[in-house]
């Protein structure tokens, strides 16, 4: 019986927060049926939104990979001074607001910001354009990667590596032979999370990149704006896709992962 | 074949070695048996370069290897819990050693058949380590350090996580290996019969120095110090000295040199009897005796008994045992 009460509580809470919004994104998308919803996905602007999204995560994906990866090692592996201050860094990204980071990256890269300058006298434009738009994204999904890294790292222990090198295996070899291997699925798991959230960040890029249709609009900030300008079946219809992208991502790992470790 | 030159080694406060000096002949199966904390597995671990030194000098067929990564030092290594690669099958493992060195596909095909073969895990190639009990994945790891022809194989208590059954035929199997391959090879134990029962020579350690390096029997028979007279089979104080629970003797009749005592336990050790008694003075002492002895005493727990060393002189022949 209590079991059964616990359960209810977990579905309950399930469809309060997550199911029943989703649902009623679905429906207030198809409420006019599709052709309105049609229209405003193919719209130029909304394709061209989509397109820097997926260009955006397709830099931040691979960059946060290795980046978290090499993290881990180092947090795990290496003992030097300083190593809880890094493992502390990392996941600064989780509680910062985005928006305080947009803001931070304007001041370094404005006009009168420490980078700005130095940008601006070589032709370079990072405010308002990609550039801007991917470092943010870049700062606001770097931790996922190394925060699913490091526990596996450390269950796995050393002895294998270890082992490897006895064996005869360089450090090279044994990072791809034995320790890559090791911790394939923390690895993908965090690359899940980390597409995820470059998919749906809003706060950051909002700030630094100064919306403009159709050249620094991502596939989010396009939502808001349909949203704010009645467009209600064209705001929920990138809602759907976004969220549909994140879920085709989220089955593609459940399923290539092998049925013993699942 | 080793050659071990004053190693020493700290963890923190913690002095794991401390001036260690040891030969280990080529060919020879050697064994390291200490308590733990007694620095044994770290001397290994130095032999093998997974350590370095504090300070002294590992030195392997002549050369000084003190500097040399654990890659180039041509040491196979077992680990206690196997460190088997759990991603790969157990031909990928056995491998391992032989693609990293870019061997040709033929041959790696054919040495690890051979392996498998020698490690009677022939048909268990294509399972995953998770699949094989603990004895069969110690084995794997064996092949597994065998296949590059290390010239010194090293084993840190390499049975020391398997139930006591499949230790004992690991033991035997492991003797028998040895014979077969005659690759210089040092075990560490801390398993007194293990390392009596497959060793050619003994090396005693305890508190990170060497107490002594004797085969078993002498071992035995003339422990160098204390230490290795209670570390290696068991010891008993009677009459301010240390000797071998056989030594002693139970009687009936009063005998010149016997002592008074109260039997407390019997225990039969399969074919021997092993009486626990305690002497006059309060202190315990055991005595061991065959069965027939101990059928004929008739000795029942609470008797007042007679405890004598009959051949006394016996532990005077211990010449560093300090009383």
């Amino acid at each position: 019986m209590r079991r059964y009460g616990l359960r209810g509580v977990a579905v309950l809470y399930l469809v309060a927060v997550l199911l029943g919004p989703l649902a009623m994104v679905f429906y207030r998308a198809f409420e006019r049926g599709l052709h309105p919803l049609w229209a405003s996905l193919t719209d130029p602007n909304t394709i061209h939104a989509f397109k820097l999204t997926l260009e955006i995560t397709a830099i931040a994906v691979p960059v946060n990979t290795v980046f978290g990866v090499v993290c881990a090692l180092a947090i795990v592996r290496h003992r030097f001074p300083g190593a809880g201050i890094v493992n502390a860094i990392v996941d600064l990204p989780l509680a910062l607001s985005p928006v305080v980071v947009g803001l931070m990256l304007f001041l370094l890269y404005g006009r009168s910001g420490w980078f700005g300058a130095l940008f601006q006298d070589h032709g370079i434009q990072i405010l308002f354009a990609t550039p801007s738009m991917v470092i943010a994204t870049v700062f606001v999904s770097l931790p996922f990667v190394a925060r699913e890294v490091v526990p596996t790292l450390r269950e796995l222990g050393d002895e294998q590596e270890q082992a490897a090198h006895t064996l005869g295996a360089s450090a090279w070899q044994t990072f791809w032979r034995v320790t890559l291997p090791s911790v394939r699925w923390a690895v993908v798991y965090g690359v899940v999370l980390t597409t995820a959230r470059c998919l749906g960040e809003y706060g950051a890029v909002a700030v630094v990149s100064g919306r403009v249709e159709g050249k620094t609009e991502t596939a989010t900030l396009r939502v808001q704006d349909y949203y704010e300008n009645f467009n209600q079946a064209g705001a929920y219809g990138i809602a759907i896709v976004l969220a549909a992208i994140s879920v085709i991502v989220l089955l593609a790992m459940t399923l290539l992962r092998p049925v013993e470790s699942r | 074949m080793i050659e071990i030159r004053n190693v020493s080694k700290r963890f923190g406060a913690f002095r794991a070695l401390d001036d260690v000096s040891l030969d280990v002949d080529r060919g020879s199966l050697t064994a390291v048996l200490g308590p733990s904390g007694s620095g044994k597995s770290t001397l290994l671990r130095i032999v093998a370069g997974l350590e370095q030194p504090d300070s002294g000098e590992i030195r392997l067929a002549g050369e000084d290897a003190t500097a040399i990564a654990p890659q180039k030092r041509g040491v196979g290594f077992v680990f206690q819990h196997y460190a088997a690669f759990k991603h790969m099958t157990v031909r990928d493992n056995v491998a391992f050693g032989l693609k990293v060195r870019k061997q040709p596909r033929a041959a790696i095909t054919a040495r690890v058949d051979e392996l498998l073969q020698l490690v009677q895990l022939q048909g268990f190639g294509h399972r995953y380590p998770a699949q094989l009990s603990g004895g069969q994945r110690q084995r794997m790891a064996l092949a597994r350090a065998l296949a590059p022809e290390p010239s010194v194989l090293l084993l840190d208590e390499p049975f020391g996580a398997l139930d006591a059954r499949v230790r004992t035929e690991l033991r035997a199997w492991l003797r028998k290996l040895h014979d077969e391959t005659h690759t210089t090879t040092v075990f560490v134990t801390h398993d007194q019969q293990e390392a009596l029962e497959i060793a050619d020579s003994v090396v005693v350690m305890n508190e990170g120095r060497v107490e002594q390096v004797a085969g078993p029997r002498e071992l035995y028979d003339t422990p160098a110090t204390e230490f290795v007279m209670t570390f290696v089979g068991e010891a008993v104080r009677f009459d301010g000295e240390l000797v071998r629970p056989h030594e002693l003797e139970v009687a009936l009749d009063a005998a010149p040199g016997a002592r008074e005592a109260q039997v407390e336990r019997i225990v039969q050790l399969g074919f021997e009897t092993r009486c626990e008694l305690t002497l006059d003075d309060g202190s315990r002492v055991a005595v061991q005796m065959t069965r027939t002895h101990a059928a004929e005493l008739e000795l029942e727990p609470g008797q007042i008994v007679l405890v004598r060393r009959p051949g006394v002189g016996i532990g005077s022949e211990l010449p560093n045992v300090v009383g």
